[in-house]
């Protein structure tokens, strides 16, 4: 990045820093900041800004991060005088903006460096993301708290962390109820029904042309929608969730399997058959390692769309747990900051999920172009 | 040599006829025990058509026949005008304005992200792992408070189904047109270079055109999620009208037969939507020379 830009930019939240020590911060706390310690760590961090203007290179980066993080704990800390918490005055909102701009000029100076070293660059791409991320959690704890939103509309991201973690027991039946019977089951169900089928289609090629544009169709259509009739038929607990999550599973293994199992070349088949391999043996050695890069997409889209379709389930009706179930009720009792705690458990569930899918895939089909690069 | 429409279409037409043939089967297994109580009730004497016949025009089956389903189908959209509230047009309707101002709105979002990360290392860096994040993210588990927290904000009605079929169908095209607008040759792009092409130019000589077909295989994608989104926002909400409403109804009031018709709705409308996109489609590949 252009050092006199930087500089400009780390001048300027030097200069908030300064402007929020004259100001009010609050209706009642006359000018300077209400406590000394608080005082004194914001002026480190309008200290730690000059410093970093005064550089203006990439270690710049460096004091910029710890004027952050100065600057941010001092916000969070004055956040606890009520007096502040809700009308918060100019001198508080100064501090936040100047946190914000160095913060973005960090993730800016980071986001342009090109270290040589890979394993240096693989700690920079972790990086720049949970720097943005973070950011935008201050802002949202800070926006929150200091504007007094009504907790009904949006809670604190410290309030549903707290709610979370003083939930623990309720959140573990949920996510046991959900996640484990649900998911897992449905989704082992539909994606081996899925498979088994497509292996049979390409066995037989009058099947497979049958079944090929019917799955395009039904893997195109809205098939959360079957929820009702399934919970009819199953009953209220987790066995017609996992016949949603089976259900829309299904088609879009089949397809994408099917048309895994066709990719093989036509030279790799010739030579399966200059070997006298039965049908079996080169679905084994062939026909079933070519198709697997397709079959870990169908399973990549899967995970996202089984917790989907498990949590829509349960608005039809479940027993008294389960991660949609605990959602809709505690919504309809205004009690959001539950509501986001149960949508953190789902967001963990699914990222870990995916997770676990893609190491499989890496594990798996670590031959495939993408991964040798 | 057969005729190539036979070798086209029996394999199909087979495959419908031995899935309607199950599906007949199933009734009749599914609707049996209900049937067989109904007369044992009655206590009165019944004969295995009589079962069979009671099985295919049940009123409130497990399983409803297929005939019994085209008829509900064809009795709610021509059995009442257009605007009725029992009429499957109005639902359809109502679904289909939420979902189209959610996938204009989705679409929008989604183009102008992509052009931001294309644009900038910056965001690419730090935005793109948060949008693959917010996909593992349920989302159509957030609809019920984003319902609730907009109507606390006065908003009712169509632009929160709108906002949550936008949240979701954003995504897919967002990570399409990415790849799009990176898919121009290397070549290309210096040749564009060679003549001083402002990145303007350049966006819209070579990015643009490059990343046409990536926009309409997301566009169909988006254009099922972006219905999905529309019929699951009006569950939650009770809302009285819409394809979700009937389902929610006919869930709770034990009507298969409405919810099966509902469902076939749903398919229509994806169905033709999915039609539309696809004309638009082969229409601008003529426009842009191709055969």
């Amino acid at each position: 990045m252009d050092p006199r830009k930087l500089r400009l930019g780390f001048l300027f939240a030097a200069g908030a820093i300064v402007l929020a020590l004259l100001l009010p911060s609050g209706p009642r706390s006359p000018s300077l900041l209400p406590s000394p310690a608080i005082w004194q760590t914001t002026a480190c961090a309008g200290l730690l800004f000059l410093c970093a203007a005064w550089m203006a290179n990439a270690r710049a980066t460096a004091f910029g991060l710890a004027g952050i993080t100065l600057a941010g704990g001092a916000t969070l800390a004055m956040l606890r005088d009520p007096a502040i918490a809700g009308s918060a005055g100019t001198g508080f909102w100064m501090i936040v903006i100047a946190v914000w701009l160095a913060a973005a000029l960090c993730v800016v100076n980071l986001a342009a460096m090109r270290p040589l070293r890979t394993d240096r660059q693989n700690i920079l791409n972790i990086l720049v993301p949970l720097l943005f991320g973070a950011v935008v959690f201050y802002l949202w704890e800070v926006g929150v708290r200091g504007f007094g939103v009504p907790p009904v509309l949006l809670p604190s991201p410290s309030a549903a962390a707290a709610k979370f973690a003083s939930s623990l027991p309720t959140l573990c039946t949920d996510f046991v109820q959900t996640f484990v019977r649900g998911v897992l089951i449905g989704y082992a169900i539909g994606c081996g029904a899925g498979l088994l089928v497509a292996i049979l289609a390409h066995r037989y090629a009058f099947l497979g042309r049958g079944l090929l544009p019917l799955g395009n169709f039904f893997s195109a259509l809205p098939l959360v929608g079957i929820a009702p009739i399934m919970v009819m038929w199953f009953g209220f607990d987790w066995p017609s969730k996992a016949a949603v999550v089976a259900l829309v599973t299904f088609f879009p293994m089949l397809v994408n399997a099917l048309a895994g199992l066709s990719a093989s070349g036509h030279i790799e088949r010739d030579l399966m058959r200059s070997y006298a391999a039965n049908h079996s043996q080169s679905l084994s050695k062939l026909y079933l390692p070519a198709a697997m890069p397709f079959i870990f997409n169908a399973l990549k889209i899967n995970a996202t769309l089984a917790l989907i379709g498990a949590i829509v389930a349960e608005f039809f009706g479940t027993p008294t747990q389960g991660i949609g179930f605990r959602i809709s009720t505690e919504a309809g009792r205004m009690a959001i900051d539950m509501v986001w705690a149960e949508i953190a458990l789902a967001a963990l569930a699914g990222m870990g999920f995916y997770g676990l899918v893609a190491l499989a895939e890496r594990a798996t089909t670590f031959w495939h172009p993408s991964y040798r690069t | 040599m057969r005729h190539p429409w036979v070798e086209r279409y029996a394999p199909l037409a087979t495959t419908v006829l031995v899935l309607i043939a199950i599906w007949y089967i199933a009734a009749i297994a599914m609707n049996l025990s209900l049937v067989r109580d109904a007369f044992e009730r009655e206590e009165t004497a019944y004969t295995l058509t009589d079962l069979i016949s009671g099985t295919l025009s049940a009123e409130r089956p497990l399983l409803p026949a297929p005939h019994q389903v085209a008829a509900a189908v064809y009795d709610s959209v021509f059995g009442y005008p257009p605007l009725a509230p029992r009429s499957l047009v109005y639902h359809s309707l109502v679904t289909l304005t939420a979902t189209l101002l959610g996938f204009v709105l989705g679409a929008l979002l989604g183009i102008v992200l992509a052009l931001m990360i294309v644009h900038s290392r910056v965001l690419e860096r730090s935005l793109m792992p948060w949008i693959i994040c917010s996909q593992m993210v349920p989302i159509l588990a957030l609809a019920p408070i984003f319902i609730v927290v907009l109507g606390a904000l006065g908003l009712h009605g169509l632009l929160p189904k709108s906002i949550i079929s936008a949240y979701l169908c954003f995504f897919p095209i967002a990570i399409g047109m990415v790849k799009g607008f990176t898919s121009s040759e290397p070549q290309q792009i210096e040749l564009m270079r060679t003549w001083s092409a402002t990145s303007r130019q350049m966006l819209w000589k070579l990015r643009w055109p490059s990343a046409v077909p990536y926009l309409f295989a997301s566009l169909k994608v988006a254009i099922t999620i972006s219905l999905i989104g529309a019929i699951v926002a009006e569950l939650p909400t009770g809302a009285e009208a819409g394809i979700g409403a009937r389902l929610l109804a006919g869930s709770y009031y034990g009507q298969t037969i409405q919810i099966w018709a509902a469902l076939v709705a749903s398919a229509v409308l994806a169905s033709g939507l999915i039609g539309i996109v696809g004309l638009v489609e082969r229409g601008v590949a003529r426009r842009m020379g191709a055969h």
